[in-house]
């Protein structure tokens, strides 16, 4: 079994436990301001920190590829549009694509 | 705060299956990208369509996937991806009441407990609406996803390079769309986000890949403990709920 194999069901052991515990713990846990707080915010940080990373970051390096973040603008301008998620998605895409076909990137 | 306690996305009248299954249908397609990005970060097909089949929350996914194309670092790839799954327990909590579910049909009923299908529960006036509800809407986007990512990864090689369509912005993009609604929620919320892209970015030169994303949930800390700070301040109590 490959490493990446691994880390693949390592994953989902790992999130269907997590989905698990949500139904299965008692319900007091939620019950700390601080702890339901910290809970409700992480999905922002990481979720953030990874479109960051995967925006200005190359391996160690940080660099911007001009046609990636011709794309983030598309994604920021159809979100600013209230446009659905799947159109995000495809305004980011084809904007990228289009940069690089005008020879941006 | 009290003003920020907007309902949930997709909220309709009692119309939970039909809500469920437009809601599955659509978020379900964007299983295409994610096969395509899985398979161009340098998975097979058959992860891809593992990670879909049995992890089943795109942003964890994402996340495996991304730090498979930076090339390794699959040790903190995994942490950041299990890390990301950890609002589903929080999901899993606002659930338990209203799905009173156990043994067997409780262990079905977890694999579903993510972002769409607790917006689409949440959003009902009962109980037996917000079942309803939950299971269309994992039902449908079990399906799609599942489908479509095979569909995705299947197509991504014959497609041409993943560079030249883009496929490299799919992964930001999405998690960008994913906090959205958060972002808008409240200024908190546009803090922390602020605060754990520069921490992850500022670490980015000194940690092995993935490692930066996990540093960033200390921005969530920041974030709660910002919050008690002032809650203490004006003496107002934490409005209640606020989940998703």
């Amino acid at each position: 079994m490959t490493a990446t194999w691994i880390a693949v069901l390592a994953t989902a052991a790992g999130c269907y436990a997590l989905k698990l515990d949500g139904l299965t713990v008692p319900q007091s846990l939620l019950n700390h301001p601080l702890a339901r707080r910290f809970a409700e915010l992480v999905p922002v940080a990481l979720l953030a920190a990874l479109a960051a990373v995967q925006t200005f970051a190359s391996g160690q390096s940080l660099h911007a590829d001009p046609a990636q973040l011709a794309g983030m603008g598309a994604a920021v301008a159809a979100l600013l549009a209230r446009a659905p998620f799947l159109a995000v998605i495809v305004a980011a895409a084809g904007t990228a694509a289009a940069a690089r076909a005008l020879g941006l990137g | 705060m009290a003003d920020q306690a907007a309902p949930p996305a997709a909220a309709g009248p009692a119309r939970p299956v039909r809500d469920g299954i437009a809601l599955g249908l659509a978020v379900g397609t964007s299983g295409l990208a994610f096969g395509a990005a899985a398979v161009s970060s340098g998975l097979t097909v058959a992860q891809a369509c593992a990670l879909s089949l049995l992890t089943f929350t795109g942003a964890s996914q994402f996340a495996l996937a991304g730090a498979v194309a930076a090339g390794g670092g699959l040790v903190a790839g995994t942490a950041s991806a299990i890390l990301l799954g950890s609002r589903n327990a929080l999901y899993g909590l606002r659930l338990a009441g209203l799905l009173q579910v156990r043994g067997l049909r409780r262990a079905a009923a977890a694999q579903g407990v993510i972002d769409e299908c607790t917006a689409v529960a949440l959003a009902q006036p009962d109980d037996a609406s917000a079942r309803a509800g939950f299971r269309a809407t994992f039902a449908t986007l079990y399906l799609t996803w599942n489908l479509c990512t095979a569909v995705g990864a299947l197509g991504a090689g014959r497609l041409g390079s993943p560079q030249s369509l883009g496929l490299d912005v799919v992964g930001p993009a999405a998690f960008l769309a994913l906090i959205w609604p958060r972002l808008r929620a409240g200024r908190t919320e546009r803090g922390v986000g602020l605060l754990g892209a520069a921490i992850a970015l500022a670490a980015t030169p000194f940690c092995p890949p993935g490692v930066p994303v996990i540093l960033a949930a200390s921005a969530a800390l920041a974030g709660a403990l910002a919050d008690r700070a002032a809650g203490r301040a004006a003496g107002a109590a934490a409005p209640d709920g606020g989940l998703p």
